[in-house]
């Protein structure tokens, strides 16, 4: 039994690396202001404004799609405490890798 | 009782398949994070020390209970993809004494969970240590005093285990641009140690949320490895509408100590065009739960918190939020069993956040 579950938790595992190994690509406007989020952390300064704005409106949507079925929206943390709490947050409420870089974008602008 | 964890014997075979998936299974989980890109110091999380104090009383059948409790919460962050956290729960429960004499009573201590996380990648963080246990919504994301529309907790609650001990895997992804799916898996082990007790079990928990619609459903499973090795599933369902200010969410559990289902609707008055400074803040909660008795004999419902029969009660509660994480409570509902009588509660409860490092400029 024990060597059942363990091979099912490898397993489930070795799938997951898999996934990650070859991430899907960008289909949709979504998606590709998905991967502005993504690489927005270090270049945020040199975005334009019109990506700001629709990165900032994809994090609200995303806020209140996620963190609203819980909980009443908390005022803005510094950004170094909402990096923490976003993080709890992800592992919490299971928030998609995606949502929670919208919604630390959202939080901190 | 005791756990058998340890004791049983692989034959060297299986326990070379053993050693090799769990070595590869590892190394896979691992290798991804060093595809990721570093992230900048401005943004870099810092240790945290948050969690809730409430102040509430109960009165039960014409008795009335005092209940202080706090919950503080550690976040130690660690690189970019560790997180230890852990909370504690201490929380009092006092009665007059012979129905007019002096408050008397005990403070619970306890500790909730207390894990390390590792977020292998997009798809997987795997946890360890002491956790809450994925069975249902309300123990991993509505438990807490400030975040729980009524102070009471469902008839059901007693039915799935609070906490484990053991490793865990889970995760959420979108599967389409509509569907995002959560899931966590978990073996927890026997634990009789003080603070840390915890049942030889399995389990996890499904979910599809769809972020257009706002709809999440799920289901889950535990299975108990010791003792009579039950089984208990359950189903959940969430929806928020876009429309409204309104938060519909519902469980039902089944399981050897019983059954049970709780539906709750939690309206915002933000949409009311008179007293809006007012009606902003104001939330109507409403709840009908049932809780169909099991096998559980009456000291074992005593030791899980679950009522002695059947039960319905129907609960209406008032919310206000006066700011960012203060709320005051009021409800009233009816327990309707063997014998009915009505349930008071008022209280207030504060969440707090606060840094342990230079928490960077806003």
């Amino acid at each position: 039994m024990k060597l059942k579950i363990a091979i099912l938790l490898g397993g489930l595992a070795l799938v997951s690396a898999v996934f990650a190994a070859d991430p899907p690509k960008s289909n949709s406007a979504s998606s590709s202001a998905e991967t502005a989020v993504i690489t927005n952390s270090t270049t945020s300064a040199e975005r334009n404004r019109e990506d700001a704005d629709t990165i900032r409106a994809e994090g609200e949507k995303r806020f209140r799609a996620n963190c609203s079925r819980c909980h009443a929206a908390p005022h803005k943390f510094p950004p170094r405490m909402m990096a923490t709490i976003v993080r709890h947050m992800r592992v919490r409420a299971t928030i998609t890798d995606a949502d929670m870089r919208y919604i630390l974008s959202y939080m901190t602008q | 009782m005791k756990s058998s964890l340890f004791e049983v014997k692989l034959h060297p075979k299986r326990l070379k398949v053993f050693s090799a998936v769990a070595s590869v299974s590892i190394l896979l989980c691992l290798a991804p994070s060093l595809l990721f890109a570093q992230i900048s110091d401005d943004e870099r999380p810092i240790p945290i020390l948050t969690g809730n104090v409430g102040y509430f009383t109960t009165v039960d059948r014409g008795n009335a209970q005092l209940a202080p409790e706090i919950n503080p919460v550690l976040l130690l962050p660690l690189g970019n993809r560790w997180l230890v956290e852990a909370r504690a729960g201490f929380e009092g429960e006092f009665e007059r004494e012979n129905s007019n004499g002096p408050y008397k009573g005990v403070v619970s201590k306890d500790i909730d969970y207390l894990q390390a996380d590792y977020i292998a990648n997009r798809y997987v963080t795997v946890t360890a240590g002491r956790f809450l246990t994925p069975f249902g919504i309300y123990n991993e994301r509505l438990y807490p005093i400030w975040i729980r529309s009524l102070h009471e907790v469902p008839l059901i609650f007693g039915l799935g285990p609070e906490s484990s001990d053991g490793a865990m895997l889970r995760g959420g992804f979108s599967v389409t641009s509509k569907a995002n799916l959560n899931y966590a898996a978990y073996f927890s082990t026997n634990s009789t140690v003080n603070k840390f007790e915890s049942d030889r079990s399995t389990g996890g928990r499904i979910g599809f949320f769809f972020p257009g619609s706002r709809v999440e459903v799920g289901a889950s499973w535990q299975k108990e490895l010791q003792e009579e090795r039950t089984n208990a599933f359950g189903f959940h369902f969430a929806w928020q509408p876009t429309r409204a200010p309104l938060n519909l969410r519902s469980e039902y559990v089944r399981s050897h100590n019983g059954s049970g289902y709780w539906v709750e609707g939690a309206y915002r008055f933000s949409e009311v065009p008179f007293w809006r400074g007012v009606m902003r803040r104001t939330e109507f909660v409403t709840r009908m739960q049932q809780f169909f008795v099991g096998e559980a004999s009456n000291e074992e419902a005593d030791q899980y918190g679950l009522p002695h029969g059947n039960v319905r009660q129907p609960d209406f509660g008032l919310n206000y939020y006066l700011h960012d994480g203060l709320k005051a409570s009021a409800s009233y509902g009816r327990w309707l069993g063997t014998k009915n009588w009505n349930v008071w509660t008022m209280g207030i409860a504060y969440r707090f956040a606060l840094p342990l490092g230079p928490s960077g400029a806003r």
